[in-house]
């Protein structure tokens, strides 16, 4: 059972991430709010629950990894990093403009960004070679890789997959943020890619299913995770895309579209998320 | 010339992962189901624990490259030129080179030499491919010992590095204790005349080249430029300077190779005409690689044709 408290905590952060995500999205006025929001919970249980780091020193030898294949989401990742104190919250504010640390897709000239990443199916061979890289040390941290659902379309993410199964490593937990949509439309309209659970497992891949708003069972799964031997663990989580705010729920069109001021207010309004953050 | 020996460029690259891999732990050597043919066995014969085979699944071999790379390894990715800078350039772009990670590329198979398995294998392109990459380093070596040497000089450097060896046995024209200076070029012989540059294993042709154009009164100064990238500007505008014309020769497409990269600079310091040796925009075929030097115009034969050709541009 997990820890009720420690629920209600992730609660309440994954909450303000939300508001960060639309308010740097106010300010960038360009950028990807569907993705970061249906990926909050789960990261942000990633994030203050499981992750083992070091936010005043991202280059802490004992840090675990993390790897967003799925770099489009970096108003999410950029506001996870805020929270968790790698850079201020103010900074947001210079979300994809120039000369920002801020990147469209997140880089290295961020602290707490470990590679560049955003050209999507690149990222789980990354982890890959980080976490073959780190058993090889013998060191116990662990490497976690957050893609998309869509990008299990490109081969070499399958190439990425069967590797992992091979070589067995069980230091390697991907979060795979299936909230069914891409650009064009439904992921199962575009190219359809069910069974999802079952190609992941034809390939060695231990698999876990769950309802990714669900703070408890992202929490749970992220435990068992670390439990399991032998072979690579991916954690499927259900979620809806544009989680939060009604009107970009499940809408392929909030993939890559930032909204306007007025609907940056709106959205903000329903997710109740406080004064400070109407400043634009 | 009759003691010249010869020993493929990929022996070197063999030959040199197993004397660094003995130096140095970190270093990790990445293969596609290639092991053999570009040489990495050696290396994973002697260190089984540092080699990894990912199959045939080059995309993924590099980032895998990357990512072993920023755990502090050295990680030396081994395939065909073609397969690496072509199928896995997105990787090589966007996750090695844009986050200057310390990962090397051994490509082999480079140029026409490769003889009859046609123009899927034999790589015409890498060297254009990888160097317009910010961060790179692109060095294709001439024969055995020079590769040897760029392998060890790039087991040291930080950051991404492609090194292009050939599978036919070449002459060894240079000496074991021969500068090797990532970024300059070698004089291998001097003259007034014009300049031919030389680029990789094709430096056999320059040298008998230089000899027959000896005979004929021309006085050719002979650069061997192993590095395409960062190029030797200094070596390239004195050469313009002092012999006004510039021959360029390397077994690649002409465009955007090594003859590009010096007509840049030419162009930049110290215009005169140039002509370029290479692969002229076609595809390559099967063959020897005499019949195919021959049929692609890579001979000593040709390079002089081309010098006295450049010569009737030449100013004054």
């Amino acid at each position: 059972m997990v820890d009720q408290a420690k629920v209600e905590e992730l609660k309440k952060i994954a909450h303000r991430i939300r508001c960060d995500i639309i308010w740097a999205l106010a300010h960038a006025q360009s950028g990807h709010p569907g993705g970061s929001l249906s990926a909050t919970d789960i990261c942000v249980a990633l994030y203050f629950y499981a992750l083992k780091h070091d936010p005043r020193n991202c280059q802490w030898e004992g840090r675990d990894r993390v790897i967003f294949s799925k770099g489009h989401v970096s108003p999410l990742i950029f506001s996870l990093l805020a929270e968790s104190g790698y850079i201020e919250r103010s900074e947001l504010r210079t979300f994809r403009k120039f000369g920002s640390r801020l990147q469209g897709h997140p880089n290295i000239e961020c602290p707490g960004i470990e590679v560049g990443t955003g050209s999507l199916g690149q990222g789980l061979s990354i982890a890959v070679g980080v976490a073959l890289g780190l058993r090889m040390d013998g060191k116990p941290n662990r490497v976690y890789c957050i893609m998309g659902d869509g990008e299990n379309q490109e081969g070499s993410t399958w190439e990425a997959i069967m590797s992992a199964g091979h070589y067995k490593l069980d230091n390697l937990c991907v979060i795979l943020d299936n909230n069914g949509l891409q650009i064009d439309g439904w992921v199962e309209d575009v190219m359809g890619l069910q069974p999802l659970a079952d190609k992941w497992r034809a390939f060695r891949w231990h698999v876990i299913e769950i309802d990714g708003h669900d703070m408890a069972q992202c929490m749970e799964a992220l435990d068992q995770a670390k439990q399991v031997k032998g072979q690579p663990t991916v954690i499927i989580a259900k979620t809806v895309k544009g989680k939060g705010v009604s009107w970009m729920e499940n809408q392929a069109e909030w993939h890559g579209k930032a909204p306007k001021p007025d609907q940056c207010r709106e959205a903000l309004k329903e997710l109740a998320c406080p004064a400070e953050y109407f400043d634009f | 010339m009759s003691e010249i020996k010869w020993k493929a460029t990929r022996d070197g690259y063999g030959d040199a992962l197993v004397e660094m891999g003995a130096q140095d732990e970190r270093i990790v050597v990445l293969g596609a189901d290639l092991t053999d043919s570009t040489r990495a066995l050696w290396f994973a014969q002697k260190y089984p624990d540092r080699f990894f085979d990912f199959g045939i699944a080059e995309q993924n071999m590099l980032n895998a490259a990357a990512g072993l790379a920023m755990v502090g390894k050295i990680p030396w990715v081994s395939t065909y030129g073609v397969f690496v800078a072509g199928r896995a350039w997105d990787q090589i772009r966007t996750t090695t080179c844009y986050s200057n990670l310390n990962v090397k590329i051994g490509g082999a198979h480079g140029g026409i030499s490769v003889g009859p398995d046609g123009a899927t294998h034999q790589a015409l392109e890498d060297v254009a491919t990888m160097r317009v990459l910010p961060n790179m380093t692109v060095i294709v070596p001439a024969d055995y010992y020079e590769t040897k040497k760029a392998v060890i000089w790039a087991c040291k450097h930080v950051g991404p590095v492609y090194v292009r060896f050939g599978r036919e046995p070449v002459p060894i024209v240079t000496k074991p204790e021969d500068p090797f200076i990532m970024g300059k070029a070698n004089l291998i012989n001097d003259g007034i005349d014009v300049t031919i540059m030389n680029n990789g294993p094709v430096l056999w042709e320059c040298m008998k080249a230089v000899q027959t154009l000896k005979e004929k009164g021309i006085s050719a100064r002979l650069l061997n430029m192993h590095t395409v990238k960062p190029i030797d500007r200094e070596a390239i505008a004195k050469a313009a300077r002092e012999t006004g014309a510039i021959v360029t020769v390397e077994e690649h497409q002409v465009m955007g190779g090594f003859g590009s990269a010096v007509a840049e600079v030419v162009v930049q310091t110290y215009p005169v005409p140039m002509r370029f040796i290479g692969i002229q925009d076609r595809f390559g075929e099967s063959g020897t690689p005499e019949e195919l030097f021959e049929e692609f115009g890579l001979t000593a034969k040709h390079i002089v044709a081309a010098v006295e050709d450049v010569l009737k541009a030449k100013r004054g």
